[in-house]
């Protein structure tokens, strides 16, 4: 047992996919130029947004399914410790064995040490946000081991030497046009005559990955869920892929963060009716698989549990911030996301995008390492109100803006804004200066940046003869 | 009734139409306007670009100005929003609990023009008259922190000569955010964009919200394109009577 002093530390840097290279704005740049994105984006979005409305709307109890999920999560958070001891015990008692990582390199480590040991050299994958979020691929890749991607968006992405740009369709930036270029370059063994006929390429897919599920020994997943009572995880997917690589090969290696563990089974009667609506739209999940350690003679025989903290512990430490660990990946906030929807996934420089990404990226990384994030959000709302488990995205945002290490022009001009408008006499007289603005016209030509921003797509506000505060002291 | 008004600062310093329109309105619906001239801005700006420090003495102002009053107006749901909903969290992380209480007090005393009209004054037709056709885009602040509604619409539809027409998309941010529209203006124009081609597609000639803050985002934009539709706070919809 050792003792740990200190605060917990936050997500490492050198590995995983938690940072970008450049800041929103400037990825944003990028993206917002590319047409072709935007079509993409705006159509899947629209898409998903109208079939999630529409099979929500069919219950009358979802604002209390969200509470539920809610208040769950919470208990979880404030129990996390004890039900994770609970969880190892079980998982062990069932004939698995956990293993606890700290961060990305000691989980990374961990897979490629249990992989090695099974003489396998390569590995199929469940699509998972964690080994996403720690790079595993890239590690294992490293290490001489090849991990294939099952999921049908995650092949596409990896095929196309990409990342991911959405937490549940990791492809949606890609167009069927382009999902064809990609598979007649990278796929082993594809038709030349390939068409972009969507049953034609998910026919391709599943020619290619048949061969390989068949083939390969070793799998890795990560976990939607853990339950602490009986040692059980469960995966939900839509695609069969995942029942395959959790049923198929001898050696089964999960990866689940820390905060994926519910205290008992009818905990599962809530999120299970939130995340397929809430996600996919549809009502039930189509491929739900739960597994409790080992069962002689059924499925994999070796199963190995690998706990990730990667910057939660230090998640959890702020009261205003936690609520961010609750997420139960279900997409929904960048669905609605008007942001989102403009700039896409990739903008954001994480695994995890949108408005959640604008949340939890910054505090696994902590705050310096992804400081455009918090401010990307027009702070609209619309997140918030379509959350399953009732995330307070936007004031998790403006808590996490206070935490950021600020210009020094920025500085002073807000300082100096706060300082006037509390002194109501300089105010009055601040107001009559403004008159002064007229000098830059409407098209505000020459203003310096931040305002230029403004200037380039919009006029500036005509400034008023007389303040309503002087119209009010001359009646 | 005697009504305290919190004109906003940017109502009062650029949009004072907006501003007297609500005192005109309420003035014709018999009630008493005061206007305490101590105020002048909520804040909201300091707290949402992360500067919720600098906000507290502006914290401390409005509830000292308007805690005498019984009920607060202004004429913005993004204000009241932050009155309401941030300026007693402000207090309460800046170790203010005393501070805290009151603001979530003065809070529940503030509202905005349409829920006052439409919850405490129970009237939905103020009497005015408005010939032209008009699209409503609800401001994200007044529809999800401060909920109105449709109150803003329920009002707007007893306007005599009044066309109200449906804005595609409505809920839809415009893009303004406040700093967002500078700190990540190409995205806030990008939204602004979408935003417009909504608006024109309406053919209405007056695009009316109750927040001069995405008016002045949403009208700079379409006086930019020259596009033919202007932009209107609901204030003086409600208050023109010719």
């Amino acid at each position: 047992m050792t003792t740990f002093l200190g605060m917990p530390a936050t997500a490492p840097r050198g590995v995983g996919n938690l940072r970008g290279d450049e800041t929103f704005p400037a990825a944003a740049h990028h993206a917002l130029a590319d047409d072709q994105l935007r079509r993409n984006l705006r159509h899947a979005t629209t898409t998903i947004r109208g079939k999630s409305g529409r099979v929500i709307a069919e219950l009358p109890d979802w604002q209390e399914l969200r509470s539920a999920g809610s208040a769950l999560k919470a208990f979880v958070m404030a129990n996390l410790d004890s039900l994770l001891e609970q969880l190892e015990a079980r998982v062990t008692a069932a004939g698995g064995v956990v293993h606890w990582a700290a961060d990305a390199n000691e989980a990374n480590a961990i897979v490629l040490d249990l992989i090695r040991r099974t003489g396998s050299e390569r590995v199929i994958k469940v699509k998972s946000m964690a080994t996403q979020e720690i790079g595993l691929n890239e590690a294992l890749e490293a290490g001489g081991i090849q991990p294939i991607e099952t999921d049908l968006a995650e092949l596409i992405v990896q095929l196309g030497n990409d990342k991911p740009s959405h937490i549940l369709v990791p492809a949606i930036h890609r167009n069927r046009a382009e999902i064809r270029e990609i598979f007649l370059k990278s796929m082993p063994g594809v038709d030349p005559d390939l068409t972009d006929d969507p049953p034609v390429l998910a026919a391709a897919a599943r020619k290619y990955l048949r061969e390989t599920f068949l083939s390969t020994t070793v799998a890795v997943s990560g976990a939607n869920f853990g339950i602490a009572e009986t040692g059980t995880l469960a995966v939900v997917e839509s695609e069969g892929n995942g029942r395959m690589c959790l049923t198929l090969p001898d050696t089964l290696i999960t990866v689940m963060g820390i905060e994926k563990v519910v205290p008992s089974w009818p905990d599962l009667e809530v999120f299970l009716q939130l995340l397929p609506r809430a996600s996919t739209g549809e009502r039930m999940n189509p491929y739900t698989t739960m597994w409790t350690g080992v069962t002689p003679g059924d499925g994999p025989q070796n199963f190995h549990l690998v706990l990730l903290d990667n910057g939660r512990s230090a998640v959890l430490a702020d009261p205003a911030g936690r609520a961010a660990l609750h997420c139960i990946r279900c997409s929904a906030c960048l669905n609605v996301c008007p942001v989102y929807e403009r700039t896409g996934g990739h903008a954001y420089g994480s695994v995890y995008p949108g408005p959640i990404g604008a949340v939890l990226s910054p505090q696994l990384t902590g705050v310096a390492d992804n400081a455009s994030l918090p401010y990307a959000s027009s702070l609209c709302g619309a997140c918030f109100d379509a959350c399953p488990v009732k995330i307070d995205i936007p004031s998790m945002l403006v808590h996490l803006r206070n935490k950021v290490s600020h210009p020094a022009a920025e500085r002073a001009a807000m300082r100096a804004a706060a300082y006037t408008m509390d002194h109501p006499k300089l105010y009055a007289r601040a107001q009559r200066a403004a008159k002064l603005a007229r000098i830059a016209g409407r098209r505000g030509r020459g203003l310096p940046p931040p305002f230029s921003g403004w200037t380039a797509s919009r006029d500036l506000p005509e400034v008023p003869q007389q303040t309503f505060r002087d119209w009010w002291a001359s009646r | 009734m005697r009504i305290a008004l919190f004109a906003t600062c940017l109502a009062d310093t650029l949009y004072p139409e907006a501003a007297k329109a609500t005192v005109r309105l309420l003035e014709r619906l018999g009630h008493e306007v005061v206007f305490p001239f101590e105020q002048t801005c909520c804040g909201q700006m300091h707290i949402n670009t992360g500067y919720q420090r600098d906000a507290l003495p502006l914290v401390k102002r409005y509830v000292s100005v308007f805690d005498p009053f019984d009920v607060i107006v202004a004429p913005s749901g993004s204000c009241v929003g932050s009155i309401r909903h941030q300026h007693a969290t402000v207090a309460a992380n800046l170790g203010e609990a005393g501070l805290a209480a009151r603001a979530h007090d003065v809070g529940s005393r503030t509202y905005e023009l349409s829920e006052l009209l439409v919850d405490v004054l129970e009237v939905e037709d103020v009497g005015a008259y408005y010939p032209h056709t008009v699209t409503y885009h609800p401001t994200c602040h007044s529809l999800r922190m401060t909920r109105v509604g449709d109150k803003p619409l329920r009002l707007l539809r007893q306007v005599r000569g009044l066309t109200l027409v449906e804005l595609p998309l409505a809920e839809q941010c415009c893009g303004f955010g406040g700093t967002f529209a500078l700190k990540n203006a190409e995205t806030s124009s990008a939204m602004l964009a979408d935003k417009m081609t909504n608006i024109v597609s309406t053919g209405a000639e007056v695009c009316t919200a109750g927040d001069a803050s995405c008016l002045m985002h949403i009208g700079g934009g379409l006086q930019r394109k020259d596009a033919g539709v202007t932009t209107v706070h609901l204030a003086e919809i409600l208050a023109a009577t010719s």
